[in-house]
């Protein structure tokens, strides 16, 4: 029988243990009375053998105590350690609220970052067979992953033999028709088997049917369960009605359950099919959606992308206009989904799991103190006749129970911080982040709990028995014998406090390094100036507008009557904001440079004359756009330096012409300036080239807009909207926020703020742990020593040695500490180099400030101890003992 | 009065094993049986005996269950499981190795 079905064989006996006295009860007694009936059969009296028979079976108590042993857990003795060892606690709370404070922090905090990374990258996507389903795109030399062009799609699709379905889906954005007036709506356009693929079936009516995606069917659409919540009132009876989107009518056919979210597409409200082909779905060069397949049984995903690239490389051959240089990226949904906060959730489970590490480590030195000051007691009950395994349980009782009042604090401190981290992700990214409803104490964080607690549990129980296996309990009769007493424990608790400041660098080290990103990622430059400055995203009805002529009027309009606000200084226009992303993105052509079908990619923004002065960005030459710059006069062309750089390399591109590849009549401009680079991608992408062109020779219903102002620029965004309402009712005004707040709640700031915070409270809480703990351990053995140092001072030694003697071996092991700590530090910074902006793993400056700060400190708190040794009076010393 | 020798240590459950490999039996049985087959020179203390019957059981080399004795009282009855048998062989094996060293040891002491 193994050892394991032997536990709980005898842990089954422990819950039946009546039933197990008893039988043996009956046993023995049948056994007596068998035995007295032999010895009267002898020719005994009765009275003789029963003398005889308890003579032989001697005391049956003993008796059954031992059958009892050898099937008991020790639960009685257990029981008398763990009512010690509360007793002991009890005793000295300090000590216990200390430790156990100090284990739940260290546990809450792992446990509820673990809460993260399970709900992120251990729980599968809320899809059927979701570990079958990848994102199918395309990719170029510019984009690791490109979106898919309609036609393409359509091939794809066709041709392959991978996927046993294969959908696209597209952001949309439509003007809702409301009661209020014209409300702009988050959607998304999908192929007919979208949701089928996905595997998510509607909780109300239909989802969409084969065949309903292709241009001329019916407008049809899918609400969101939020917006039948919201828009539609939980009615059962939406099904059938009819709802105005940009002026179509729209059957709903269905609504979407609850749980279902679409992280790549967050706010979706309503979800249309394909249906017509838009101005860039019927080009093929033009690449507008997303896919989404489920591999066939038995297909690799390796296998999958070489089907699609090969199927790629067919059509560039075939389309090499369009098409050269496209290639296939095949990547499971998760990668999408999660694959940008991994990095920094490993991060963070790394900085907490070392948090959790210096909580241990000092609570085991506490506990170690304690060992130490209750020698005399271990050695009175070894010499009472305790065994040595019967104490060392004593101590192994003690830590457990440490272990587990502190991960039962732990579990409520982490249920607190999750909600807490939770409720702090600002409201408009969460729907990006699908994970953060499963943020919570489940079976696996549950497991994750107990698992760390064990292994604290073992740190904290081997550390004492360790300690005294190492020394003859009969020395610790004798009292006040104390010259060798701590040596041992002087050297394995101090080994501990090198390992706790190591681990103190490691984190400040991070934290310094991700607070650095973080500032600079902030302060990095983004060629304008950012402050005081309002932006709005307008959508104006197509109805409406339906010509350049007539958006022309509404873009003077928006910016004449925008003007006249009190405080205003500027107002600009332009296709998209900066600081967003490199999308919206052209392939170029300059004229009469050799061109061979290559993909020069370029960030596309139309903007108004103004929108450069708005931003403050700087003309580098030639000029920017003016009023005059309209339909009628030759089309010319803004560039930002990057893009001159790249292509007009000690040359002067002023009056140079580019085109699109076939250099279609149409797409040639002139281009009239240079401006210096304005930041168009996230805060750490790089500058790409960008082109401008004249918003009054193009147009677009889509825009945003950009307000100057002179004093603070959110308190004017209420006026800005209600302005614009009352321009037109029907125009779709939403987004309104100011460049501060966009940068500063964009993705990258984000999760760079985030995780500054995160590892810049681990790090302090890791930074006072450290010196506490060498504070602890330097004024412990300054305590110990009180008599030696009273023989030396008594001896002649001068209150100088004695400082020079204390500070000696907490130099020493601050030293070691700071030198293993930032040979660690460089390595793990290494490791999560990727969440570093701007400054490199080994940064100078911020391992020399960690290493003074922490010296800095860790000699104040071994200064005091110090000065109390330094201070001590040699007779009082000596009679101390 | 002379006294009985002990047991050699670790023979016990060696010897409880063998006694069932026969038929169940009870505990007093068990006891009874060691010592009539050992012509009275072993007796099994009763207090090893029932210690030493749990840890069998523990092991799971014989099973336990309550029967009906002739005379009609209720009492445990041991039977040898498979792994008992196994476990037996074996030690029957060790033990005769080792008597036989002890034998060789305590004949060569003679010849000296």
């Amino acid at each position: 029988m193994n050892p394991l079905s032997r536990f709980f064989r005898k842990l089954s006996i422990l819950f039946t243990r009546k039933r197990f006295h008893n039988e043996l009860d009956e046993e023995m007694a049948f056994h007596r009375a068998q035995a007295q009936k032999e010895l009267e059969a002898g020719g005994m009296t009765s009275d003789a053998a029963r003398f005889e028979v308890s003579k032989q079976f001697g005391n049956t108590t003993r008796l059954k105590e031992q059958s009892h042993e050898v099937v008991g857990l020790h639960m009685e003795t257990i029981l008398q350690d763990l009512r010690f060892a509360i007793r002991q606690l009890r005793k000295d709370p300090g000590f216990a609220l200390t430790s156990i404070l100090i284990l739940a922090l260290g546990m809450g905090v792992s446990v509820a970052i673990f809460g993260f990374v399970d709900a992120a990258l251990l729980e599968p996507l809320p899809y059927a067979n979701s570990s079958r389903l990848v994102s199918v795109d395309e990719n170029s030399a510019a984009f690791p992953r490109s979106n898919l062009s309609r036609a393409d799609y359509e091939d794809w699709k066709r041709q392959n033999h991978s996927f046993s379905a294969f959908d696209v889906y597209t952001g949309m954005g439509y003007l809702l028709r409301a009661a209020s007036g014209s409300e702009p709506v988050q959607a998304a356009r999908v192929s007919d088997g979208f949701f089928t693929t996905l595997g998510v079936k509607p909780m109300l009516g239909r989802g969409f049917l084969p065949g309903e995606d292709v241009p001329g069917k019916p407008k049809i659409v899918m609400l969101a369960y939020g917006t039948w919540l919201k828009r539609y009132g939980a009615r059962h009876d939406v099904v059938g009605q009819s709802v105005m989107l940009s002026g179509d009518a729209y059957t709903i056919v269905g609504v979407l359950p609850r749980e279902f979210t679409f992280a790549p597409r967050g706010g979706v409200e309503f979800w249309t099919p394909l249906l017509d082909k838009n101005g860039c779905e019927s080009r093929r060069s033009c690449h507008n959606l997303d896919g989404v397949a489920r591999l066939r049984d038995g297909v690799t995903l390796q296998a999958a992308l070489g089907d699609m690239q090969a199927i790629a490389a067919r059509l560039a051959q075939l389309y090499p206009g369009s098409n050269q240089g496209q290639g296939a990226s095949v990547l499971p949904l998760t990668e999408i989904i999660v694959g940008n906060v991994r990095p920094i959730l490993l991060t963070l489970l790394a900085g907490t799991g070392l948090l959790l590490m210096i909580a241990c480590v000092n609570v085991a030195s506490l506990l170690l103190v304690r060992s130490e000051s209750r020698r005399r007691e271990i050695a009175v009950r070894g010499a009472l006749g305790a065994t040595p395994v019967r104490l060392a349980r004593q101590f192994v009782t003690e830590g457990l129970l440490l272990a587990g009042v502190g991960c039962a604090m732990g579990l409520l401190v982490a249920a607190g911080l999750m909600s807490l981290l939770t409720s702090l992700v600002p409201k408009n990214l969460a729907g990006n982040v699908p994970f953060l409803d499963l943020v919570r104490l489940n079976s696996n964080t549950c497991w994750f709990a107990v698992a760390i607690a064990s292994l604290a549990a073992l740190l904290l129980a081997t550390t004492p028995v360790m300690r005294l296996s190492f020394q003859d309990i009969r020395d610790g009769l004798g009292d006040g014998d104390r010259a060798a007493a701590g040596r041992f424990w002087r050297r394995f608790g101090a080994n501990l406090v090198v390992v706790e400041l190591a681990i103190a660098v490691v984190l400040l080290v991070g934290a310094g390094l991700l607070g650095q990103s973080f500032y600079r990622l902030l302060h990095v430059d983004n060629g304008f100036d950012t402050t005081h400055l309002a932006t709005v995203q307008i959508m104006a009805p197509d109805s409406a507008y339906p010509n350049n002529a007539r958006t022309i009027v509404l873009y003077r309009e928006i910016q004449r009557r925008l003007l006249a606000l009190p405080g205003v200084q500027a107002v600009g226009i332009t296709s998209s904001l900066p600081v967003q992303c490199n999308c919206n993105t052209d392939w170029i052509r300059i004229v009469g440079k050799p061109f061979h079908g290559e993909h020069n990619e370029v960030n596309e923004r139309e903007i108004s004359p103004n929108f450069f002065g708005t931003l403050k960005a700087r003309l580098v030459r030639g000029r920017f756009f003016t009023d005059d710059d309209v339909a009628a006069k030759p089309q010319v062309v803004v560039i930002n330096e990057t893009l001159a750089k790249e292509y007009f390399p000690g040359q002067d591109p002023i009056g140079q012409k580019l085109g699109n590849g076939a250099l279609d009549a149409t797409s040639i401009r002139q281009i009239v300036g240079v401006v210096a680079d304005v930041r168009e991608g996230g805060l750490d992408n790089e500058v790409w080239p960008s082109e401008y062109e004249a918003l009054y020779q193009g147009s677009d219903t889509f825009f945003a807009v950009a307000i100057r102002t002179a004093q603070d620029e959110k308190a004017s965004l209420p006026s800005i909207v209600s302005t614009l309402h009352s321009i037109d009712p029907n125009l779709g005004v939403y987004g309104e926020i100011t460049m501060t707040d966009q940068i500063g709640s964009s993705q990258s700031a984000l999760i760079h703020r985030f995780s500054t915070w995160l590892v810049g409270g681990f790090a302090t809480i890791a930074f006072v742990l450290g010196v506490v703990g060498l504070y602890g351990i330097v004024a412990y053995s300054v305590s110990r020593r009180t008599r030696e140092i009273g023989v030396r001072m008594a001896l002649g030694a001068q209150r100088g040695t004695v400082y020079k003697m204390v500070m000696r071996q907490a130099g020493w092991l601050t030293t070691m500490g700071l030198g293993i700590g930032l040979v660690c530090a460089v390595g793990a910074s290494m490791l999560m180099r990727k969440l570093l902006f701007g400054v490199q793993a080994w940064d100078v400056p911020t391992l020399a400030g960690v290493a003074i700060l922490l010296g800095t400190a860790s000699l104040a708190a071994s200064f005091f101890p110090a000065r109390r040794a330094a201070s001590v009076s040699p007779t009082d010393a000596l009679r101390a003992e | 009065m002379v006294k009985k020798p002990d047991l050699l240590p670790g023979t016990l459950d060696m010897l409880i094993l063998k006694t069932l490999t026969r038929a169940p039996l009870h505990g007093y049985g068990i006891a009874l049986s060691i010592k009539r087959l050992s012509d009275d020179v072993l007796t099994v203390e009763e207090g090893s005996l029932y210690p030493a019957l749990q840890r069998l059981l523990l092991q799971g080399w014989v099973k336990a269950e309550w029967k009906m004795t002739e005379t009609n009282r209720r009492a445990r009855f041991y039977t040898m499981t498979p792994a008992g048998r196994k476990q037996l062989g074996l030690e029957v094996s060790q033990f005769e190795l080792v008597i036989e060293a002890i034998g060789r040891i305590l004949s060569d002491a003679q010849e000296a």
